[in-house]
């Protein structure tokens, strides 16, 4: 089976498809894997060992590992916006026509030049890039950082958008099991049984686990509870989902791979589930870890069980003769399947001083060497395994016999997957006889109901065996080995690694404790253990082992660093789903909004509403638009959209009581048929919100609110109404979308309103300030005479649905009073002309309503109101605060938004010392000079004086303070 | 990422479709009041570790406000009640000792019935 | 091309009366104005034409034929004139969709956070669409889903994208 690689076995690969062959490319180069297969059994299959390169000291890597734990083959996938970088390739199925290049090497991944930061590495200990960039200071900023910046980060980000699709589901789920092996299936059928709804997540597309691997009878265990379980209809099985955090009161994230495997499928590429699980039986097994000898990380060196998996899982040979290395029974199983698969076994190095167990006797009757108290001194070569270098593992490394071979397989023990367990609270205990962290079963992690909403089973448990369920018989016990041999040598350390991505070895966290740093996270952060993006999957414990050995403590008094989310990373594409494009946020339309579009409106966003800004025309510019379109209302006629003011119906015999208490003036001696202007404080007495309300009935109210504040000012009324004052008769209900509201606005507004008749618009039956319900040309509407532009202007509400049919009405009636629609901009700058504050540019939550010099609007004779008791605090009452005054410009320059005008002296920061701030700013079309408005102490008693505004790399400003009213001071053009 | 069931309308909602609206129980103090008693309302809050009352409205639902006792440190949520009381009820009370039984209750008053709202 | 995994359609005629009232005191006369029973905590009644939902311990919420709907508020407001009630024809402010299919569900699972599977068969429920507000019930076939109108446009992409043909909740 030369076809699909060298090392392709002939016989053997449950999970392969011999009758398809798939043609990929391994950088640049054509190669051919089987259906079934990994990339990384693809590339073994081809005699591709090497896949990478080390993070730090780009020192050539292999596989070490077959599954989710593999910290070393990690590959960009892919082209354009479908490439993506650190792909693992023990992970990834292989797809035809894949196309994978490796990463962190240059000019290639055989001759790195990168890599003489390897013969260097005696010069990168822990803590260097802390040590080497503290000083000169000088040096960071054109030297450290720039070279730090070329070579951080493993692999390239993609330069273009993603073209695939995501997406989320939520599921509501009784028994949540994550992980498809024997363990957790056994635990499903169980749960199923009582009728739960059961759902099963398996993180590989197959079911099983490592049972089929290492048991002779485990596929038919496995296959029959499968079947057992596929008939049940509260069954729930899924492959390919990966479970990636546990959090509060059951809520489980899982990741769903859809279509990996095919980015032509036309479906979402990847599901986040969004689970809320009644509970969660954690079965996600146990991971294998590496023995700490000198040369652990060259090449052919891989997990006993990886070695195992290869050649039981993809009919795939690591090497033909294969050196076992162990602390423990179950890598034993590897040198029979080594065997089994015709591969040679030359020797079994087994640290403990004897190894009697039932495996390690079917290995020597199978005629393999074992030899016990033995170890690896070294490995011979560079970008792959040449020979084995023994020596005694109670001993410092004398060499004593070297044995050629070209894989190492080493079993350091297991330990259990608690990531889950740990992510919400659950804790752990060490077991001196298992050389793991187990789950104490005492001490989960809690939900909603203070009861445990997670337990564990199998492998994750402790119970590495999983014997009730697979009929395993006893093994032998362990003994720790945290470094091999015991003695060995400092240099021997420099060339253990525990962090394989990062290129951790003993030797930094030996020195890192050296040099202080006891606990376990600090030595994370100061030797980047563990950090990389395998998580320390395969080096946490061994770095902590050695760590707690430096420290000549015992593991559990180091303990561990804390298990964060997700268990692999995720793509952010499932955590965007279908937030992204159109679908970003929900984009408020107004009922005229096609319209706007259609004539070219420059959009403003205004929370999630869209508001025309201006509506150019032609070559115009947006400033020249908006001149256009003031001068048009202020000569004859326009319209504004005004839809997306807030709308609030408050009735009840409590009513006008409710509303003295929302607003600072008084509302309940608002006569029926009139309008007030209102301000909203909140209990700080800061200004959140203002608007007109018009009384309706003798018990209804309707209040405006601005656009950004509907739902916010809703929500304020219900607070206080259910919460402070629940015995008062009010209900309130948010309207913003029944109605569409035009202002029609400027000295013809009655004019073009009255041609389409319907209602009596007079100023005698409509005073300013007034309200009528009747009918504009058909449609039923209220009309509010009520002015933000200082002209003559009617709020023309009608029902949603007829709002764009009155639009077009309005501007088919006034086409000869050359009716011009305006924007937000034209309606900002004429409010300024006319000296209207604006919530949002005259307030920014640290101002009230005295500071704007609006005590009109603030009732004397209430006792009380929200925000009143806070106005009569010190500071509100200072005389020194800031208030509001017109600024013009002296040089007929606008003054820039939000500049600072300045004070003599300086403060404590030797800053200069500011008197006031610009809040509006704009160049008046109506005026043809440049208006503003600030902020300024005793601004109102400085009228006439000259303030000046620095502004850095230019000229500074100066103007003088003014009456913030620069147009129609008497207010008579509202009149009409 | 908690669940809560809203007393008001009996859905057991996620947090996403809740608004958080800080510690329950506050009384207001307006006009008249001491600075003492006005800083108090306006800043003064418990955060506790353990044992705390919180306001929630069901904001995505109903629209209710509602009240939650629940520990801080576990999210253990010991009862879900109306907003329109000014100490937590007996039954709430009954509840939190019931799991936690060294815990006292911080408050003298009497509790009063929604119908007998301080305010009225 | 595989079908979609429900159809999604908006519907154009409908009208709806939104009732703010002590639900114990004004109930019955509630019911006997709109015609229909007083739905229970988080249930709707309907007469195949008319649905009456129950959107708050003091808020129903009356959806009819559009044509029906001028009728409809008169006689609620004229049957709570003696009571402290709020009813206002709200017809214009809400978008509604209809999802209609074997895996209506699914379409809903993908942008609701709510146990739509437990919903009883009379149930309503309000929730949110990914990032709007949103209100749920059953009709033979499927669901209504109802939202605000400015977010129609938004409510659509979200039903749409997540019908995309081939994307089924079932386990593969």
């Amino acid at each position: 089976m030369t076809q699909t690689g060298p090392f392709r076995l002939s016989s053997g690969g449950r999970l392969i498809d011999r009758a398809y062959p798939l043609p990929f490319r391994f950088d640049g180069r054509q190669l051919r894997g089987l259906r079934g297969d990994t990339l990384a059994s693809a590339l073994l299959a081809n005699g591709q060992m090497l896949m990478g390169r080390s993070f730090k000291y780009h020192r050539p890597r292999g596989p070490i590992a077959s599954g989710a734990e593999e910290p070393n083959a990690l590959l960009g996938l892919g082209h354009g916006g479908r490439f993506e970088p650190n792909q693992r390739a023990t992970t990834t199925p292989l797809v035809g026509g894949m196309a994978t290049t490796s990463q962190n090497c240059w000019p290639s991944l055989t001759a790195d030049v990168g890599a003489v930061n390897s013969w260097l590495y005696r010069f990168f200990p822990a803590g260097f890039y802390y040590k080497t960039f503290m000083w000169p200071r000088g040096f960071w900023k054109h030297v450290f950082e720039p070279v730090i910046r070329r070579s951080a980060g493993l692999g390239k980000a993609p330069t273009e958008a993603d073209p695939d699709t995501y997406e989320q589901a939520y599921a509501h789920v009784d028994l949540v099991v994550v992980g498809g092996g024997i363990a957790g299936l056994t635990a499903a059928l169980d749960a199923a049984k009582s009728g739960k709804s059961v759902w099963v997540l398996e993180q590989t597309p197959h079911f099983g686990g490592r049972t089929p691997t290492d048991h002779a009878d485990g596929q038919a265990r496995v296959d029959a509870l499968i079947a057992e379980l596929r008939a049940m209809p509260n069954v729930n099985l899924r492959r390919n989902t990966m479970a990636t955090g546990l959090y509060d009161h059951g809520y489980l994230l899982a990741r769903e791979a859809l279509a990996d495997h095919d980015p032509n499928a036309g479906i979402p590429r990847q599901r986040l589930w969004r689970i809320r699980a009644g509970h969660v039986v954690v079965a996600s097994g146990a991971l294998e870890r590496p023995l700490s000898f000198a040369g652990n990380d060259v090449p052919g060196v891989m997990l006993a069980s990886a070695v195992r998996d290869f050649i039981g899982d993809y009919g795939v040979a690591p090497g033909r003769r294969i050196v076992v290395v162990t602390n423990n029974d179950d890598a034993y199983r590897t040198a029979l399947a080594a065997l089994d698969a015709g591969l040679e076994v030359p020797v079994i190095l087994d640290a403990r001083s004897s190894a009697g167990g039932a495996l390690p006797e079917a290995a020597r009757a199978r005629g393999i060497r074992v030899l016990t108290d033995a170890a690896i001194a070294g490995i011979k070569g560079g970008q792959s395994v040449e020979a084995v270098k023994l020596c005694a593992h109670s001993g410092s490394g004398e060499v004593t016999e070297t044995i050629e071979a070209d894989c190492v397989a080493m079993s350091g023990g297991w330990s259990p997957v608690v990531h889950l367990w740990s992510h919400c609270g659950g804790k752990l205990n060490w077991s001196d006889t298992q050389s793991m962290f187990a789950p104490d079963p005492n001490r989960p992690p809690t939900g909603a109901d203070g009861k445990a909403m997670a337990s564990c089973v199998g492998a994750a448990s402790g119970d590495l065996l999983v014997a009730d369920a697979t009929g395993a018989a006893a093994e032998s016990a362990i003994m720790p080995v945290w470094v091999m041999p015991t003695h060995a040598t400092r240099k021997m350390k420099f060339k253990m690694f525990l962090d394989f991505q990062n290129d951790v070895k003993v030797s930094d966290v030996e020195l890192a404790a050296q040099e202080g740093y006891h606990s376990v996270e600090h030595t994370k952060r100061y030797t980047t253990l563990g950090m990389a993006t395998d998580q320390g999957k395969v080096s946490n414990i061994n770095g902590l082992a050695v760590l707690s050995g430096a420290l000549n403590q015992p593991i559990p008094a180091t303990g561990t660093t804390t298990f964060r989310p997700p268990y692999t990373p995720l793509t952010l594409g499932t955590i965007a789903a279908e937030a992204r494009g159109e679908l970003f946020q929900p984009l408020r339309k107004t009922p005229m909004h096609g319209w706007h579009q259609a004539k070219g409106a420059y959009w403003e966003p205004v929370g999630h509403w869209r508001r025309p800004y201006c509506y150019p025309q032609g070559a115009e510019s947006h400033a020249e638009a908006v001149a256009r379109e003031i001068r048009a209302v202020r000569a004859s006629v326009g319209t504004l959209d005004a839809s997306t003011l807030g709308k609030i119906v408050v009735k009840g015999p409590d009513a006008g009581k409710f509303l003295d208490m929302m607003y600072t003036g008084m509302m309940s001696t608002l006569p029926v048929g009139k309008c007030r202007y209102g301000l909203i404080c909140n209990e700080n007495g800061f200004l959140i919100d203002d608007g007109v309300a018009a009384r309706l009935s003798e018990d209804t109210w309707l209040v405006h609110t601005t656009t950004g504040g509907a739902d916010r000012m809703h929500g304020h009324f219900e607070d206080w109404l259910q919460c402070e004052w629940w015995d008062w008769q009010v209900y309130t209900a948010n309207v913003t979308e029944q109605w569409a509201q035009i202002a029609v606005v400027g000295p013809k507004a009655r004019v073009l309103l009255e041609r389409l008749g319907g209602m009596d618009l007079s100023a005698e039956a409509l005073p300013f300030m007034g309200w009528a319900e009747g009918e504009i040309a058909g449609i039923p509407a209220r009309v509010y005479r009520i002015s933000f532009s200082g002209e003559l202007s009617f709020e023309v509400a009608v029902p949603a649905n007829r709002g764009l049919e009155l639009w077009e009405k309005l501007h088919e009636a006034g086409a000869d009073l050359n009716i011009t629609p305006y924007g937000t901009e034209a309606m900002h700058i004429m409010r300024a002309e006319k000296g209207f504050i604006m919530i949002g540019d005259e307030t920014d939550g640290t101002v009230i309503p005295q500071d704007l010099g609006m005590s009109w609007a603030i009732s004397k004779k209430k006792e009380d109101y929200i925000g009143k008791r806070a106005q009569q605090r010190s500071h509100m009452t200072d005389p020194d605060r800031w208030k509001l005054v017109g600024l013009e410009s002296l040089d007929g320059r606008m003054l820039p938004d939000g500049v600072y005008a300045v004070a003599e002296g300086v403060n404590g920061n030797g800053q200069r010392n500011v008197q006031g701030r610009v809040t509006s700013t704009y160049i008046s079309p109506t005026l043809d000079k440049p208006i503003a408005m600030g902020l300024v102490r005793h601004g109102p008693e400085r009228m006439g004086e000259v303030l000046e505004f620095p502004v850095a790399g230019q000229e500074s400003y100066k103007a003088r303070i003014c009456d913030p009213v620069f147009y129609d001071k008497e207010g008579s053009r509202a009149n009409g | 990422m908690l669940t809560l069931t809203c007393p008001c309308c009996g859905v057991a909602a996620e947090e996403t479709e809740l608004h958080a609206g800080g510690e329950a129980h506050l009384k207001r103090f307006g006009p008249g009041s001491s600075d003492a008693e006005f800083e108090g309302y306006l800043f003064a809050r418990k955060n506790p570790r353990g044992v705390h009352f919180e306001r929630w409205r069901h904001a995505y639902g109903c629209g209710k406000w509602f009240l939650a006792a629940r520990c801080t440190a576990t999210l253990q949520v010991f009862a879900t009640y109306s907003a329109q009381t000014p100490y937590p009820p007996a039954e709430v009370v009954a509840a939190i000792r019931a799991a936690r039984p060294d815990w006292q209750p911080d408050w003298t008053e009497t509790p009063t019935t929604p119908a007998e709202s301080p305010n009225a | 091309m595989a079908e979609a995994l429900a159809r999604i359609s908006q519907i154009d005629d409908l009208g709806m009366i939104q009732i703010r009232a002590d639900l114990g005191r004004a109930g019955d006369a509630i019911a006997e104005a709109a015609g229909l029973a007083l739905p229970g905590q988080g249930r709707v009644t309907t007469d195949g034409s008319r649905i009456l939902g129950w959107m708050s311990p003091d808020e129903l919420l009356l959806v009819l034929p559009r044509a029906e709907a001028a009728q409809a508020l008169a006689a609620l407001q004229d049957a709570l004139s003696t009571e402290h009630a709020l009813v206002l024809d709200v017809s214009d402010m809400r978008a509604a969709f209809r999802i209609q299919g074997d895996k209506a569900l699914h379409v809903l699972m993908k942008l609701c956070p709510a146990d739509l599977a437990s919903m009883p068969q009379d149930g309503l429920r309000r929730t949110r669409a990914a990032q709007a507000a949103c209100g749920i019930w059953r009709e033979p076939g499927g669901y209504v889903l109802i939202g605000f109108r400015s977010v129609a446009d938004y409510l659509r992409g979200l039903l749409q994208g997540a019908a995309l043909p081939g994307s089924q909740l079932d386990p593969r």
